[in-house]
């Protein structure tokens, strides 16, 4: 994975370009640890490197040098067939044999997986992990799922516009956003037609993109369904198009105001209103910042979001010069989602995997399925990414990668804490639902049932899915070969003591739960570190 | 429907409005059914050795599908290319069949085993997958936002004995629906034997430092004593079927077959969000779910559990009765559900849509409210407090045995 070494790379060089034209500023370095509670809330697990290099950057530089990092573009490659234009479904699927359906089918889902580990890579490789963490905020706000779209294409697109508007327009977003080919698919408003409504955008545009529950009411849902009539998409290139004829252009009256609007006059209608911008900041709040938004924090970065016309870099910027983000009460209180944890966690600890894909499947297995949130809504995300079977998920992916040293016998000498067999760990994922395509259905059966007589064909393809799923995850993870020895060599310190607290100052935003014990080796503090509660926050 | 039962079944829907006392009963009046609870839970027999078993139909099944009134020519009207045809359904009454993928599920109706509760839904419908799904699972009004699950909220005031397993289990999916919110012990696995695996990564702590760590160490102490009581060994005589339906109903039934209990167990079926060519998908899900069912029975009856054991399917929402273009159906209302057990009298209940008079957005009218059908298994299975789990007082309907 080539773009890492640039990943590493350009902190420093942009460090040393700031530093220079602060020189005669007073304000002092940050130091490791608030370096590190900026970097994993903006980023996934930030690398020794960047802590190092950030760490010398007063706050205020450190905001203004990340905000100034930001891209529009991924470095990664995107797929062969991502830029391919025409018909979304060949002509000839009308006439297609079963045969032939079933082919078209699997390519699609196989270019879903391969959507998810081309992503996975690019928050691997990413010089600016803010991009990336965005990207996938505006994914599970305006939400799509390859489950409906089902053109893998479509997926991409709209991928690369939530990553062109990360950090720019709200407003230009929310437009682009609404007419994107895929939601135009995944909220139907192919099937909003003037005399034949569908209120399924007209609604989540209000309550879950703009408005929040609570401010219109059904009146307006139906209202603005008139106003949206007529987006379409052209099937020949899979483009958005307008259809006129589908339009009702009559009188519509939306949150108190009445004219002939279209679907962009309503977009206009609701950004003019400051509940969006309210919305829009508290959710950015529970990203960034805490789990309980400040009521006049909120009121006060909105009324700046708004003033700017809704530049995103104006509300991210005032968040993370907030008081709130750096008081040491918030350091650990938000969990990591599963993509965080393990990007994170690969990227913490400088492994960089020759393939994506089992990493994606892992993130789906934890309860993420990239491209495939659970609904319109999204992932509900802070404590609900927890439950006993996505902890153990979590905590198997964390065993398998800090033990996979040439698979040495689980570290002894820690109390209470009896890793499982490598055997045992071998034979077990939890990332079957990605491979079969369906995360809402209850994972695919375990390998050994399957020998179990299947009783028809769908039955044995997911079956077949599952442990080629679990198969891809186990190779991914024996190929990692995490040194700890080496990596705790490699952090800051003159002694070993002070190695093991850099490693430490890392890996955990609070004080690990389960102290290491002091005559640990690498490979058992490593263990400790990676297997305590507080990894799992950030 | 029997002239005895329907005629209890209307007296039950009469006094069934006088529900939901106020939005939010004063705090006093939560406050004192809480120490009365407690009160009681001191000296009563623990309620928790009946098991509830609840299956999500996840996506809303098609009702009209499911129980197809194939002597009503509306029906055939409203669906020209879905109609199951009068030769093909499994007859109940002169009026009333099941799908034909429900077969399997005869011999339990004809055991008078197996209610079948129609027009089941609630005032006010929501027809948003996500939000509707919530008011089932927190057994709330339409227009009333709950944090927690109606079975947190009922272990939450009637705790389940320390020595169980878990509070709830739930099976195969990642959201814990009416087991979710602060309150209760529940457990989420796909195999009990791969929790078993795992579960030895999980460290014993008390719960402490902010909410988010909290909760994760909660859940870590959740784990260590569900494995301390769980083993998962069981071997059964019966032949479980090869899906992943099948499967979770095994590992239901390994967790049942502890000799330390479970309160309820969730399983999860689906999609059954038939908006295009329903026909294939809902046979097919309709015959996973009646042959995982048989199987559950077989295995819990070897388990001497089926008289101890209630199962309960629940869906976000019905779907409306005319189909569409796509030959699908789309979000509807009232919908059609299942009581399965040892314990329950067998019939019909409820009100079968009256498709004659649709209501302006083309769906029916409910005529079963689906926290009475909670309330039944609150106060009659397992004789505790139904108030405060349902937000309200419901008047159970009498789908059980007494």
């Amino acid at each position: 994975m080539q773009p890492r070494l640039f990943a590493i790379a350009l902190p420093f060089l942009a460090t040393t370009v700031v530093v220079a034209g602060t020189a005669a500023a007073v304000a002092a370095p940050m130091g490791p640890e608030d370096a590190r509670h900026l970097l994993a809330r903006t980023g996934f697990g930030p690398t020794a490197a960047e802590v190092r290099a950030y760490a010398l950057l007063p706050r205020e530089d450190a905001v203004a040098q990340l905000l100034a990092g930001v891209r529009t573009t991924p470095v990664t490659p995107p797929p062969s067939w991502a830029g391919e234009t025409g018909p979304l479904r060949p002509a000839s699927l009308a006439t297609a044999t079963p045969d032939e359906r079933k082919a078209f089918v699997q390519e699609q889902v196989r270019r879903g997986l391969a959507l998810r580990a081309w992503w996975l890579e690019e928050m691997l490789a990413t010089p600016s992990p803010l991009t990336e963490r965005m990207t996938l905020f505006w994914h599970n706000h305006f939400v799509s799922s390859q489950q409906k779209v089902r053109v893998a294409r479509l997926m991409y697109e709209q991928n690369a516009l939530l990553r062109a508007n990360a950090l720019g327009n709200f407003g230009t977003l929310l437009h682009a956003a609404s007419k994107d080919p895929a939601m135009v698919i995944y909220l139907d408003s192919v099937q909003n037609r003037k005399g034949a409504p569908n209120e399924n955008f007209a609604r989540e545009v209000m309550e879950l993109f703009t408005l929040g529950q609570g401010h219109y009411g059904e009146e307006d849902v139906k209202e603005a369904a008139r106003a949206f009539t007529g987006w379409s998409l052209e099937r020949d290139t899979g483009t958005f198009v307008f259809r006129p004829r589908l339009h009702d252009d009559g009188a519509k009256t939306v949150l108190g105001r009445s004219g002939a609007f279209d679907g962009d006059a309503v977009l206009d209608l609701l950004l003019a209103r400051p509940e969006t911008s309210e919305f829009v900041v508290t959710k950015l709040w529970l990203e960034f910042v805490s789990p309980t938004p400040d009521e006049a924090e909120v009121r006060r970065i909105a009324r700046a979001f708004r003033a700017s016309n809704y530049d995103i870099k104006v509300a991210v910027g005032a968040l993370l010069r907030s008081p709130a983000f750096w008081a040491p009460a918030q350091r650990g209180t938000l969990v990591k989602g599963p993509v965080d944890l393990v990007v994170g966690t690969l990227r913490q600890l400088d492994l960089a995997p020759p393939d994506a894909l089992p990493f994606a499947l892992l993130t789906a297995g934890m309860g993420q399925n990239l491209f495939a949130p659970p609904n319109v809504r999204g992932w509900p995300g802070g404590a609900a990414w927890i439950n006993s079977n996505t902890l153990l998920a979590r905590k198997q992916f964390l065993d398998r990668v800090a033990r996979n040293d040439a698979g040495a016998p689980p570290p002894a000498g820690i109390a209470a804490m009896k890793p499982v067999t490598a055997g045992a760990a071998a034979r077990d994922d939890g990332s079957m639902d990605a491979m079969a395509g369906a995360p809402a259905r209850p994972a695919a059966p375990a390998a050994r049932d399957a020998a179990a007589a299947p009783r028809n064909a769908a039955v044995t393809d997911a079956n077949g899915a599952a442990q080629r799923a679990a198969r891809a995850v186990d190779r991914g993870l024996r190929n990692l070969q995490f040194d700890p020895a080496r990596w705790v060599a490699q952090q800051d310190g003159a002694t070993r003591d002070d190695k093991l607290r850099a490693a430490r100052t890392l890996l955990l935003p609070i004080a690990a739960q389960t102290p290491v014990p002091s005559d640990a080796d690498a490979r058992a503090a490593v263990y400790a570190l990676l297997l305590d509660p507080a990894y799992q926050l950030r | 429907m029997s002239t005895m039962n329907r005629r209890r079944f209307l007296r039950t829907i009469a006094a069934a409005p006088l529900a939901p006392a106020a939005a939010g009963a004063s705090f006093a009046s939560f406050a004192a059914l809480a120490r009365a609870g407690v009160a009681q839970a001191d000296v009563a027999p623990n309620p928790y050795r009946r098991l509830l078993v609840l299956v999500e139909l996840k996506g809303g099944n098609d009702g009209l599908n499911t129980l197809v009134p194939y002597a009503d020519p509306a029906y055939y009207a409203l669906r020209p290319k879905l109609a199951i045809a009068r030769d093909d359904v499994v007859q109940l009454s002169d009026r009333a069949g099941l799908h034909p993928a429900l077969a399997p599920l005869a011999a339990a109706w004809q055991a008078r085993e197996l209610a079948v509760l129609q027009g089941v839904g609630y005032p006010q419908p929501n027809l948003s997958h996500f939000r509707s799904i919530e008011i089932w699972d927190t057994a709330s009004r339409s227009d009333q936002y709950v944090a927690e699950g109606w079975l947190t909220r009922t272990f939450a005031g009637r705790p389940v004995p320390a020595s169980f397993v878990a509070d709830g289990v739930v099976i195969g999916a990642n959201d814990l629906g009416p087991l979710a919110g602060e309150g209760a012990r529940p457990i989420s696995l796909t195999d009990p034997q791969q929790f078993l695996r795992r579960a030895a990564l999980a460290q014993p702590a008390a719960a402490a430092g902010n909410p988010a760590l909290a909760h994760i160490l909660k859940v870590e102490s959740d784990i260590v004593q569900a494995r301390a009581h769980l083993a998962a060994d069981h071997v059964f005589r019966t032949d479980f079927p090869a899906t992943a339906f099948g499967n979770a109903v095994k590992a239901a039934c390994r967790v049942v077959a502890n000799p330390a209990g479970v309160a309820a167990v969730r399983l999860t079926l689906g999609s059954f969000d038939t908006h295009v060519n329903q026909a294939a998908t809902q046979a097919r899900l309709l015959g996973e779910l009646a042959d995982g069912l048989v199987a559950l029975k077989s295995a819990l009856a070897e388990l001497d559990r089926w008289n101890d054991t209630l199962v309960l399917t629940y869906a976000e929402f019905g779907r409306r009765p005319k189909e569409n273009q796509s030959a699908g159906t789309d979000h509807g209302t009232a919908n059609v559900h299942f009581a399965l057990g040892g314990r329950v009298a067998g019939g019909l209940y409820g009100e079968a849509p009256d498709l004659a008079h649709l209501g302006s957005d083309g769906n029916p009218r409910y005529a079963l409210d689906f926290r009475a059908i909670y309330a039944t298994a609150l106060e009659r299975w397992w004789n505790v407090d139904s108030r405060n789990a349902l937000n309200g007082r419901f008047v159970p309907v009498d789908y059980l045995r007494a």
